[in-house]
């Protein structure tokens, strides 16, 4: 296997039911990349410019992990691609990292490959010292990622599914209401994963705990601050996801206007998947 | 005028045709053209031209002369010492407030055809292969150049051309900066951008791409790894109308429209992955050359456009050639108009724009008249709206290289020879001027160039 390139396919596998891990060559990301931030890659020449969170690296190896969901044409494509193969283009780390810091008790969401996403940010929160209660969702037992890793870097650990197959059943932001009308308090809170889940669990936090950080999904094109498809209102500010986020507080942030250019380009995605179904790659 | 002869011709294809894909507008002039052209130099002439229309300065009457004794290659010699680029700025450059509009012929009868010359030698260098010379004498210094646009492109050319070792870093996965991203391919084919670059890489300029300078290398990073660093990012980052509603779906800023076009080639989905909403009726906010380009980029994916923009016709400040095409092609033109708030009627997808009604006022700072609100407010039903209202200067160097001094409007610092506050860097182009032209850019990389040459001599 060449990996000398930037951007090869070290290994791919599936860690749930479309959902895969994806470690890639990257040593320029790798030696500079801190949590929280992300990454960009084009699958081939005509592909889409998509982000996608680094959640583990190691700076001396040159690697970077990335995890996706199949969800439609890119992340279909990457499936199909095979260890050993480069693709088109990679570049970052992008945003800004984190603002981990020494807070003292803290609480870290995640949902869905947000989970994932969250788990750099733990890591990071544990390594400073903190005492970290981590909620972890998903729709069913069988899309749960991660749950072992997140577990190394979490004092308490919490696991819910929409469905009660495994954990306790329901939403993250149920598990934290619940941790909050027992009294628990924290002095910080991280949320990632789908926009109504980081919505919902900022709702419940608003009030009770001072500090709350969201990692913003928007839809991008460039990456670095140059086109605008990312923006988002912040407290009345038109900002950037990619150059003056991905992490915002999450009181300040205008969830309807996200969600509402998250819808921007369903028409076109379907149509991009039939396509990719028309040439018979699914 | 009999003496100064008549201007050549520029043909353009048919405006019913060219509105239905993204091929060049203009056509070529010949060589004979081009030789006939030159010849209607005026001999002895001051050359305004050249020492106050362009701003690098190129040999105009040489390169003429050159051209009308069918020296074609003799000519592009002496035109890349001040553009290195003549396919690109011969076709970009706002000849008509540049060369051509300080032509001393423009006022006895028709200048002469600076830009389409220039083009002329530039394409045929491009296709007779003519490569760039360089000095075979290394220096053994290295220059890192970042962003890929028209000043990188000129101080990477000047230095590796002198004898240094020159690293272009392009955040993007192709390089070019606004002539990539910006331009339309029916302005300026890619194609030609990208031989440019061949041409580069073929004496020794290595391109990184996909390096986002900041993030995944720091300014220090670089100087650690070379003797100079130059910076070149532009100014991309874009401004907003800060009305209500700005924020709908299908309201795109210039810059992702066109990016989305030109870069990601989204005009042609499904076949490219990106994709793009294709508006019937788009707004298009602004009049400047991106307003220009945005406009006429929708009208060619098949929608009905109008530029809308709160001064009046003689206040556009877009190349007046681009300007007549657009209208050729069919884009409507509203003045006096403000978008006050934009509105969507499913609260989703923007549906329609009130606008204010404006009149002139009193002269403002650029001596222009101030358009001022009349207080009468219209509605107009749109299904998407693309804003071209200006950009600032790139925020992703300055915000991670605290040691740079920038000024209040985010430009970097630069001393007249284009020095940064911190030692062994320098920067030119959009990033120190704020928004200009292609050709500004270019003047600043030269200059530029020249310090680093005259810096690192002395070390
Ligand atoms: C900073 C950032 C980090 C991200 N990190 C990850 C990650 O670690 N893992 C991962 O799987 N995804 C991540 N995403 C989302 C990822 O970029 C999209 O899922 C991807 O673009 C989908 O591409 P596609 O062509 O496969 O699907 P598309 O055809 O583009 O989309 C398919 C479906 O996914 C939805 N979708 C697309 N983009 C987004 C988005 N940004 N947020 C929510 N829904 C979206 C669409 O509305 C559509 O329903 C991240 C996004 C951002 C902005
Ligand atoms: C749509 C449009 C049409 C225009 N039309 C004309 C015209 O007809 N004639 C004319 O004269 N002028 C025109 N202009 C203006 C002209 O293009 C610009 O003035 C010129 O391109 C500026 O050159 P530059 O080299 O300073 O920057 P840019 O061309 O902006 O290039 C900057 C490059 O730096 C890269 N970059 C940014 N940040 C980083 C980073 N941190 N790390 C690595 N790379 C980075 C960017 O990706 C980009 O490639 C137009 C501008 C636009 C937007
Ligand atoms: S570089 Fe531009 S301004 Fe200068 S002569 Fe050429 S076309 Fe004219
Ligand atoms: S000003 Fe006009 S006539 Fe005089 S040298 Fe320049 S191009 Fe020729
Ligand atoms: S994705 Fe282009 S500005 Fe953020």
């Amino acid at each position: 296997m060449d990996i000398t390139q930037e951007g090869t396919i070290l290994e791919k596998k599936e860690l749930a039911t479309n959902i895969y891990e994806m470690k890639l060559y990257a040593p320029k990301i790798a030696g500079a990349v801190h949590a929280g931030q992300f990454m960009l890659l084009m699958v081939d020449e005509k592909g889409e410019r998509v982000p996608m969170t680094i959640v583990d690296w190691d700076k001396v190896r040159g690697w970077i992990d990335i995890v996706y969901q199949e969800v439609g044409t890119t992340t279909i494509k990457l499936t199909g691609l095979k260890d050993g193969e480069k693709l088109f283009y990679v570049a970052g780390p992008l945003g800004k990292p984190s603002r981990v810091g020494k807070f003292g008790k803290v609480v870290v969401i995640g949902g869905g490959v947000g989970v994932p996403a969250i788990y750099p940010i733990a890591r990071a929160l544990k390594l400073q010292g903190n005492y970290v209660v981590s909620i972890i969702g998903a729709k069913t037992s069988n899309a749960l990622v991660f749950e072992d890793r997140m577990k190394e870097v979490s004092d308490e650990l919490i696991v819910t599914t929409d469905d009660g197959t495994r954990g306790l059943k329901g939403f993250t932001s149920d598990a934290l209401r619940e941790l909050l009308s027992r009294g628990r308090r924290f002095d910080a809170m991280w949320s990632v994963g789908p926009t109504l889940m980081m919505k919902a669990c900022s709702d419940v936090a608003a009030g009770n705990i001072p500090n709350s950080f969201a990692s913003l999904n928007s839809l991008m094109v460039c990456g670095v601050g140059m086109c605008g498809a990312c923006r988002v209102t912040i407290k009345d500010k038109i900002l950037l996801t990619c150059v003056d986020g991905p992490e915002f507080i999450s009181y300040d942030v205008n969830w309807k206007e996200l969600a509402i250019r998250l819808k921007s380009y369903m028409r076109e995605e379907t149509v991009s998947l039939e396509m990719l179904r028309g040439a018979g790659k699914l | 005028m009999s003496k100064v002869g008549k201007r050549v011709q520029i043909r353009t294809r048919l405006a019913s045709d060219r509105v239905k894909d993204f091929n060049e507008v203009e056509l070529p002039i010949s060589e004979e053209e081009a030789i006939k052209e030159a010849s209607r130099d005026i001999k002895y002439c001051v050359a305004p031209c050249m020492n106050r229309g362009c701003p690098v300065n190129v040999e105009i009457p040489t390169m003429l002369k050159l051209v009308s004794q069918g020296k074609i290659k003799d000519a592009y010699e002496s035109l890349i010492t001040r553009t290195p680029v003549p396919s690109i700025t011969g076709r970009v450059c706002q000849q008509e407030i540049q060369c051509e509009g300080s032509c001393v012929l423009d006022k006895l009868g028709e200048p002469i055809a600076i830009g389409a010359i220039e083009k002329f030698v530039g394409d045929w260098a491009l296709e007779n292969g003519i490569e760039i010379g360089v000095s075979s004498q290394r220096k053994g210094k290295s220059v890192a150049v970042v962003g890929s646009g028209p000043a990188g492109i000129v101080v990477a050319s000047e230095l590796q051309r002198a004898g240094y070792d020159v690293t272009i870093f392009e955040a993007f996965h192709e390089p070019g900066g606004v002539l990539t991203y910006g331009i339309p391919e029916f302005r300026l084919p890619k194609r030609i951008v990208r031989k440019e670059f061949e041409k580069l890489k073929n004496v020794g300029v290595e391109l990184e791409l996909g390096s986002v300078i900041g993030t995944t290398y720091t300014v220090d990073e670089l100087l650690k790894n070379f003797n100079a660093v130059f910076l070149g990012v532009g100014a991309g980052r874009p401004m907003f109308l800060n009305v209500p509603g700005e924020n709908y779906a299908n309201i795109y800023t210039a810059n992702e429209f066109l990016t989305r076009v030109n870069l990601m080639k989204s005009y042609k989905f499904p076949e490219y992955d990106t994709p793009l909403h294709i508006g019937r009726k788009v707004a298009v906010i602004g009049a400047g050359n991106t307003a220009m380009d945005a406009a006429r980029s929708a009208l060619r994916l098949g929608a009905e456009t109008y530029i809308i923009y709160r001064r009046g016709r003689a206040e556009m400040t877009g190349r007046a050639v681009e300007v007549h095409h657009a209208e050729e092609e069919g884009v409507k033109f509203m003045f006096y108009s403000s978008p006050s708030e934009f509105l969507a009627a499913d609260g989703v997808d923007v549906s329609g724009i009130k606008i204010m009604k404006m009149k002139p006022g009193e002269p403002d700072r650029t001596g222009r008249p101030r358009p001022v609100p009349t207080g009468e407010t219209v509605e107009f039903d749109v299904d998407m709206v693309i804003t071209a209202i200006g950009f600032y200067p790139n925020p992703l160097i300055p915000g991670t290289t605290p040691t740079l001094k920038t000024d209040d409007h985010g430009r970097v610092v630069v001393d007249l020879e284009g020095r940064t506050s911190i030692k062994g860097v320098y920067a030119g182009g959009d990033i120190v001027t704020g928004e200009s032209t292609v050709i500004e850019a270019m003047g600043w990389g030269r200059r530029v160039a020249k310090t680093i040459d005259k810096d690192l001599l002395r070390v």
